[in-house]
């Protein structure tokens, strides 16, 4: 489904991707680890479409199509759905409109009708239980003044609402209390299928306890040094990084 | 005529097509001639150039005569949705057979009350454009709200304004509302000629004990009209006036808008919006009197400026020793979409009481990216999202608007001009 290849990304001149190499098939969960700073929100927003992030290298191909050739807007109707680690609070915009122009424009893109109100509403009423959140937090303007937990809780309503094909989970669990991470966790479980992937990025195991990842990722300057399976979480939880910053960095040094 | 000056300016627009107003008008020829046009250099008019846009675009300084409106026109020119009282206007002179009463309304052309204290509340020596008029307004209107009346439904000033003859187009309105009156006023401008002209608009108001009254304005001018415009409103005790003005267009626009809080417990509002673009240069200078103790105001204007334009900001509020308890609040934020557009805002605070609540506030800035972008991660088309957040931005403005759907009219052509042109 994603195929990333040598990819190289910087920032005003940086360079903060350097050759992340990564293949992501249907029905996988991938965790994504690594220390602060290491690279991973970036590879999330390169792979969104951010513009402040400047591809120098390498390709990107989610579904068969070159993903770095197209709109942010155009790649979250294509299926690629990134859960912010910071979501953006937009006073004045009321997030039931936002929502309603958002699900109608993906869906139009992917040659389905559009809802009217009658059908968006139910559709809300249903993706709103799957994650608890309130009405009343819907009332009110996109997540202004929502507290951290309430805003990642809204990242994953608006999740179901879009009904991606690859989710990228930027540090969904932090923040959150155990009651809040049992509910997204759950959420977002119900939500997988054969047909849909998931990238978790996260600093905890205790997530990956709840949604179980097939391959784990560790990434550090720019690139993965280490692939595992779930027991590379345990691993990481129990001696941290430096063992795996030591190797490569005494490799660089060679 | 190949330079501007105060004098030869005066001699070819001097002539009037009634009579009547002598003295008035003696008087504000004398106050425009000691005051002269503002240059850069005058305090009030330093970011606005407005006497040499004048000598570049204007060449015949005479009162534009009046022109033929059909009822078609009038009917194309209401605002969709609008239900109510329509009066229609030709270069500023009223013509009473094309007129819709949706509701009994006393008014009449100026010309026929000429006992009207004409420069009474928008004094001539306090702006030369003002002393302009005064001295030489070509015909204008009288309405008068009775005692205790309320009129329902909003009253309609429709403007068709081009250059005929002469460019010159000098309305003068005066409105009065009884105690406990309560009257919505809406202006809207018909631009009928590509040919430059000059509108200088004095509007008066007299607010009476206890009465509401609320006027809103869309100044939507053709992109080679001038427009220069003085509205001062009286409040008398208990009174309330909300003005909401939306400019869209023009070639130079500049607005002066004053209210004199002179009883107890009067509230005055200033809400605006300017969305501008091309080289279209809108400026706003607003003035708050607070004479007496207890009084309110309330002030947000919100703009957005695309390519080459320019706005100019500048609210003074004035709150004088007798004036305790006032409670005065200023707002003014901008958006500016590119790098060419330029933004003037000053907030003028003079406070001579001491128990007194004030805020203002400015900001300049570009628009969220960052929030741009969350919205495009979401799959709304990267126009239609700039469009919501600004929309989100000044939207809050037409809040204040009371009339539903004149309401509903201004958020349809907001949108529209933000969606399609920014
Ligand atoms: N605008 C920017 N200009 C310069 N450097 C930047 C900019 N944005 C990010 N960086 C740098 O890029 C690097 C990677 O940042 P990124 O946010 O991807 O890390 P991360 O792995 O997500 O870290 P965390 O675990 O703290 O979330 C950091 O060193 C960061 O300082
Ligand atoms: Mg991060």
């Amino acid at each position: 489904m994603l195929s990333i290849k040598n990819l190289h990304a910087s920032i005003e001149g940086t360079p903060i991707l350097r050759g992340i190499n990564l293949e992501v098939k249907a029905g996988e969960v991938h965790a994504i680890m690594g220390p602060n700073g290491s690279g991973k929100s970036t590879l999330a927003s390169v792979l969104a479409g951010r513009e402040e992030y400047e591809v120098t290298e390498g390709e990107v191909t989610f579904k068969g199509k070159d993903l770095l050739d197209l709109a942010p807007e155009d790649r979250a109707r294509e299926g690629v759905f990134l859960a912010f680690q910071y979501p953006v609070e937009i006073p004045g915009v009321s997030s039931t409109n936002f929502l309603r122009t958002a699900v109608n424009q993906v869906r139009e893109y992917r040659g389905l009708e559009a809802l009217d109100a009658v059908k968006f509403l139910t559709m809300m009423k249903e993706k709103m239980k799957l994650v608890e959140i309130d009405q009343k937090l819907l009332s009110r303007s996109l997540n202004e003044g929502f507290s951290g937990g309430e805003k990642k809780r809204n990242e994953i309503f608006q999740m179901a609402m879009l009904e991606p094909t690859l989710s990228i989970l930027d540090e969904t669990d932090s923040g959150l209390d155990i009651d809040a991470l049992r509910i997204v966790s759950n959420g977002v479980n119900q939500l997988k299928s054969k047909d849909n992937a998931t990238i978790v990025v996260t600093h905890y195991q205790r997530l990956l306890d709840y949604i179980v990842p097939d391959f784990v990722h560790v990434l550090y300057k720019g690139r993965i040094v280490k692939s595992g399976t779930k027991e590379l979480a345990l691993e990481l939880e129990e001696k941290g990084y430096d063992w795996i910053k030591e190797a490569i960095d005494s490799e660089a040094t060679v | 005529m190949s330079t501007l000056t105060k004098q030869n300016l005066f001699e070819g627009f001097l002539e009037t097509s009634f009579a009547g107003f002598e003295k008035t008008r003696e008087e504000g020829k004398a106050s425009f001639l000691k005051q002269g046009l503002p240059t850069l250099k005058s305090e009030e008019y330093k970011f606005t150039a407005i006497a040499k846009k004048l000598e570049q675009s204007i060449s015949s300084f005479q009162n534009a005569k009046p022109f033929e409106v059909n009822a078609e026109e009038v009917k194309a020119g209401i605002p969709e949705g609008f239900d109510g009282t329509v009066l229609v206007f030709a270069n500023g002179h009223l013509i009473p057979d094309l007129a819709i009463q949706a509701e009994n309304l006393a008014f009449s052309k100026l010309s026929e009350k000429p006992e009207t204290a004409i420069g009474s509340i928008a004094k001539a020596n306090k702006d030369p454009f003002a002393a302009l008029n005064q001295s030489s307004f070509d015909e204008g209107v009288f309405l008068q709200i009775p005692k205790k009346e309320v009129v329902e439904k909003p009253i309609l000033l429709l403007s068709f304004n081009k250059a005929n003859e002469g460019q010159l187009i000098q309305p003068r309105v005066w409105i009065e509302a009884g105690d406990f009156a309560e009257v919505t006023f809406i202006t809207h401008n018909i631009n009928k000629s590509e040919e430059p002209y000059f509108v200088n608009k004095v509007v008066e108001i007299k607010g009476g004990v206890n009465s509401q009254i609320r006027y809103y304005r869309v100044q939507n001018e053709g992109k080679n009209a001038i427009e220069v415009s003085n509205i001062e409103t009286n409040l008398l005790q208990d009174s309330r006036f909300t003005s909401v003005n939306i400019s869209l267009s023009g070639e130079m626009v500049r607005n002066n808008l004053s209210l004199n809080l002179l009883g107890s417990n009067s509230e005055g509002n200033m809400y605006g919006i300017y969305l501008l673009n091309g080289k279209t240069h809108v400026d706003n200078h607003t003035n708050v009197d607070h004479t007496i103790p207890h009084a309110e105001s309330n002030e947000l204007y919100k703009g957005i400026l695309a390519d080459q334009s320019r706005g100019v900001f500048n609210g003074k509020i004035f709150v004088r020793q007798d004036a305790q308890k006032t409670n005065a609040f200023q707002q003014n934020n901008n958006i500016l979409l590119s790098e060419d557009a330029i933004v003037n805002t000053k907030p003028q605070l003079e406070i001579w009481a001491d128990d007194v609540k004030c805020s203002h506030g400015c900001t300049t800035g570009q628009l969220d990216e960052e929030a741009l972008f969350y919205l495009q991660a979401r799959g709304i088309d990267k126009t239609q999202a700039k469009g919501l957040l600004l929309f989100a931005f000044a939207g809050e403005v037409l809040e204040h608007i009371q009339d539903e759907s004149f309401k509903n009219y201004c958020i349809d052509l907001v949108q529209e001009r933000l969606g399609s042109k920014f």
